[in-house]
């Protein structure tokens, strides 16, 4: 099943651009951490070739004159529902949470995702190029597999089936698990126990019964999990909910834990970077939204990465109701904080890369998007300014080496309602 | 995504108010004990009083007024908790404390004309839920005062991050008619009374589209449809007649006659059809907000603001010319059916069409970068062709909330005898880069960026983790 689903992705996603493209003149930022400079990028094929600021521009390529613009990766949203809900308040496109299915580690958001959204059309026109797609969790402490698509305007969204297993042991796991903490740790350890004995014996093993606590098909979806061949995904905001979560390692060693929300991270940063987990981080969240998050500080991001770990940004535990495409302002805060007597912010380069390479690392796919360094995939976005302030904006993008529309129901909506009033027809003929 | 697990309360939340202006009490006419029309009294009186201040001089600094007025390396002075002069070179008494605003910006306090902090206070749990009494879909009766919690953190993040002086905290938008609405100063107290801004109109919360029929339809109640929230609108609204006609009757009668029976809920809409309290209307589309202005017509009432108007600026010329605001996001859209339509040149096409446009939050987090979502709005409107500048856009952050309040005559911009609401910016506020560096609420220094201690800590955060923290 796995298999069919990977080669299936693989066939969609094949690049369309056999061309080399050099993007000249403007300020490149990378993604990776490194402050920007003014350079060039070369892009072949779908991938970067190199970017910075001794690049050649190669014999025949294309040239993309960047001349007081900024030439950047594209971001990475750390964590979404980019194409399989259309608004969250529309319910009848809500493929995000299955609240009476049986199933859930099992449930894989792949199947869902929408490339015709019209959420994809407008962040992708703000500069968003990939996403993590993420379940939630509806019915257990296990919300299923989340995948990592790419913002084209193609059929073929997938970059990665299967990205990661994402589980909730915060303030929520209590009401999914049966009333507490307790009880969600005993269903974690149970259903991992249960996966094991499925391996062991899959013939043995019951989980097809109506009240069975996991289901064959959550058992398999678990065994990646356990072997550390697809990350565990974990939403905690307390500071003794992250060192519980820490301290799974020790029973299951192999698990690649990643730390989602992580609003008191901060007070833990150095045993979070000795464990080596990274973290997707709520950007700006600064409120005691729930007792879980009584810390909670902006300086959040900052002091993790202090301290050594590996940060990307998320749209958790904030509202997001603008899209995806508020990623930058929020890196951009991060790095307003610096000047702020007492906070710890991000330099411009750790700032981009939180929003960029960040969210990629830690799903350990750094190696393939996330920023424009040789061959990565080549998501590039030319901005009409520095991306991170408020007003730039995208002038064009490319994704997997293919430029991309930016027109969208916002863009077709603003030409017909520039001037409100009616003309010679009504408004529904001005197209 | 996890904001999601809030969104049903987020929703919910979503209201809109105006305030009209409450007048003082009337007293007994000489010839006799008359009771005064009940929408005229103030029994929930404010008992805020300005803080201590200094003298203040700030000097080469870049001064947005607030109401489209701007002037480099300037001069702004306050004194007494009142705005003194503001220009290129001020005379300033001997001895007022002098502050070196170069490279900086002052503008006036940010005025929040959408907010639930205190009435949907952090932490966002169900014992902190008081923002929408769901329980029938016309509550004129309640008051959102009744509900603010005045130790809710958030505060002080509005006045730390946020620069924001002066909000309106309104009932949600379960309800038609959700309640009254309150202004408050963005000063913590012990009781809402101390927060409440002295003489500023109440606003009645309303609410069209989605959340009313939803949640009333879905308990199998009147409205379930659009059709049905004008329909109770109606009803309600020629009861609120009928019941002013008997208190108008009673006030000419010279006092002759037993006053008519009270009734809390018909107070409310009596005073919104007496002009005293302003319609904060909760209105998503076009077709639903031209229905409001009919009703507000055939009841005798005026809008002051439509709220979350995300399809606004499709009808920005109605809107001019019914003389109602429009407060918005910037760059929200798209989480509900009626908010499909939302785009980010919202604000700008308003402005040039010449409507009265402010930004709002209806968000604890939004609350705290309002000048950053006008930026962004700015920004729009200048890539569509709409060239906005600073000072003017600094309107939807002053001047225009305060006119949609009733309160634009003590507030909303930095004229000389105004409340001296200031805030210095440590670089443009239109950046990214940028946070407020201190804070004066009448004259009052109640956020300095240098200073721990001009860092508010509500008594939900002491003694726990992070007090006192960088927020």
């Amino acid at each position: 099943m796995k298999a069919f689903l990977l080669a299936a992705a693989a066939l969609l996603a094949i690049p369309a651009a056999a061309q080399t493209i050099a993007f000249t003149g403007g300020t490149v930022a990378i993604g990776d951490g490194s402050a920007p400079a003014p350079g060039t990028v070369v892009i072949r094929d779908g991938r970067v070739v190199a970017a910075g600021p001794n690049v050649a521009v190669p014999a025949g390529a294309r040239q993309v004159d960047a001349t007081g613009k900024w030439v950047a990766a594209g971001m990475v949203a750390g964590w979404t529902s980019e194409g399989i809900v259309d608004g969250e308040g529309i319910s009848e496109t809500y493929d995000a949470r299955a609240r009476t299915s049986p199933f859930n580690a099992a449930v894989d958001v792949l199947v869902a995702v929408n490339p015709d959204s019209p959420v994809i059309a407008v962040d992708r026109a703000g500069g968003v190029t990939r996403a993590l797609v993420a379940p939630e969790p509806g019915n257990s402490i296990f919300a299923g597999q989340g995948a990592v698509i790419d913002l084209g305007a193609d059929a073929a969204a997938v970059t990665r089936a299967k990205a990661f297993q994402f589980v909730e042991l915060g303030e929520n796991s209590a009401g999914l698990a049966g009333g507490s903490r307790p009880a969600a740790y005993a269903l974690l350890h149970d259903a991992l126990a249960q996966a094991q004995d499925y391996r062991r014996n899959p013939a043995g093993f019951d989980g097809r019964t109506r009240d069975a606590l996991l289901k064959r098909s959550d058992a398999a979806a678990l065994l990646p999990v356990l072997d550390g061949r697809i990350p565990l995904v974990v939403h905690v905001e307390r500071r003794s909910d992250i060192l519980q979560v820490l301290d799974l390692r020790r029973q299951y060693p192999q698990v690649k834990l990643v730390l989602l929300g992580a609003t008191e991270g901060w007070m833990v940063a150095r045993e979070i970077a000795a464990a080596r987990v990274p973290v997707l981080a709520a950007a700006l969240a600064d409120l005691p939204a729930a007792f879980e998050s009584v810390g909670a500080t902006e300086s959040n991001a900052g002091r993790l990465e202090a301290a050594g770990v590996t940060v990307g940004l998320a749209t958790v535990d904030i509202s997001a109701q603008g899209g995806q495409r508020i990623l930058k302002q929020f890196a951009g805060n991060l790095v307003a904080i610096a000047k702020v007597p007492g906070h710890t912010g991000l330099d411009w380069g750790h700032a981009f890369a939180a929003i960029t390479s960040g969210p990629a690392a830690a799903l350990g796919m750094d190696g393939e998007i996330g920023s424009l360094r040789p061959g990565r995939r080549a998501d590039v976005v030319v901005w009409d300014g520095d991306p991170l302030e408020l007003a730039s904006a995208p002038v064009g993008v490319w994704i997997d080496g293919v430029e991309q529309p930016l027109a969208n129901r916002q863009t077709k909506l603003r030409d017909r309602y520039l001037t409100p009033q009616e003309g010679a027809l009504p408004k529904a003929y001005e197209r | 995504m996890f904001s999601k697990y809030g969104a049903g309360l987020a929703l919910l939340a979503l209201a809109g108010c105006a305030a009209a202006k409450a007048d003082k009490p009337r007293t007994a006419a000489a010839s006799g004990p008359k009771v005064p029309a009940p929408w005229t009294t103030d029994p929930y009186p404010s008992t805020y009083r300005p803080y201590p201040g200094v003298p203040t001089l700030i000097t080469g600094v870049t001064i947005l007024d607030g109401e489209g007025g701007r002037i480099d390396n300037g001069q702004v002075l306050f004194a007494d908790g009142k705005v003194v002069a503001v220009g290129q070179s001020v005379a300033a008494p001997a001895g007022a404390t002098t502050i070196d605003g170069r490279g900086r910006w002052v503008t006036p306090g940010i005025i929040d004309i959408h907010s639930h902090l205190g009435d949907y206070p952090t932490p966002s749990i169900e014992a902190h839920s008081d923002g929408n009494e769901a329980t029938s879909p016309t509550t004129p009766e309640v008051w959102a005062e009744h509900s603010v919690w005045p130790q809710d953190p958030g505060f002080s993040r509005a006045l730390a991050n946020g620069g924001v002086t002066t909000l309106q905290i309104l009932p949600g938008s379960a309800n038609l008619m959700g309640g009254r609405s309150v202004v408050v100063k963005n000063v913590y107290a012990r009781t809402q009374q101390g927060m409440k801004f002295p003489g500023a109109p109440y606003g009645l919360k309303m609410a069209c589209g989605e959340n009313p029929k939803r949640v009333y339809g879905s308990k199998g109640r009147e409205p379930s449809t659009r059709m049905g929230n004008i329909a109770v609108d109606r009803m309600t609204w020629a009861k609120a007649a009928e019941y002013k006609r008997r208190w108008d009757g009673y006030e000419r009668g010279d006092g002759k006659g037993d006053p008519p029976g009270r009734d809390i809920a018909m107070d409310t809409l009596a005073g919104v059809l007496d002009g005293k309290i302003l319609v904060q209307n909760h209105c998503y589309r076009t077709d639903e907000m031209a229905n409001v202005i009919d009703m507000s017509k055939e009841f005798g009432y005026h809008v002051s603001a439509f709220h979350h108007g995300v399809e606004a600026y499709k009808i920005a010329d109605l809107l001019k010319a019914n003389n109602i605001c429009a407060a918005v996001w910037a760059d929200w859209y798209g989480f509900k059916m009626e908010a499909y339509d939302g785009i980010p040149e919202n604000l700008a096409i308003l402005q040039k069409a010449g409507a009265c446009a402010t930004i709002h939050s209806d968000d604890e987090n939004g609350i705290q970068r309002l000048n950053q979502e006008v930026a962004k709005a700015q920004a729009a409107g200048r890539r569509a062709g709409i060239a906005i500048p600073d000072e003017v856009a600094w309107e939807w952050l002053a001047i225009n909330p305060a006119r949609a309040l009733g309160i634009a005559d003590r507030v909303g911009s930095l004229k000389p005898g105004k409340m001296a609401d200031v805030v210095l910016w440590n670089g443009n506020p239109f950046s990214v880069y940028t946070r407020p560096d201190m804070v004066w609420i009448d004259g009052a220094l109640l956020y300095d960026a240098h200073d721990p201690k001009r860092r508010p800590v509500s008594d939900f955060e002491l003694g726990q983790k992070g007090e006192g923290d960088v927020k």
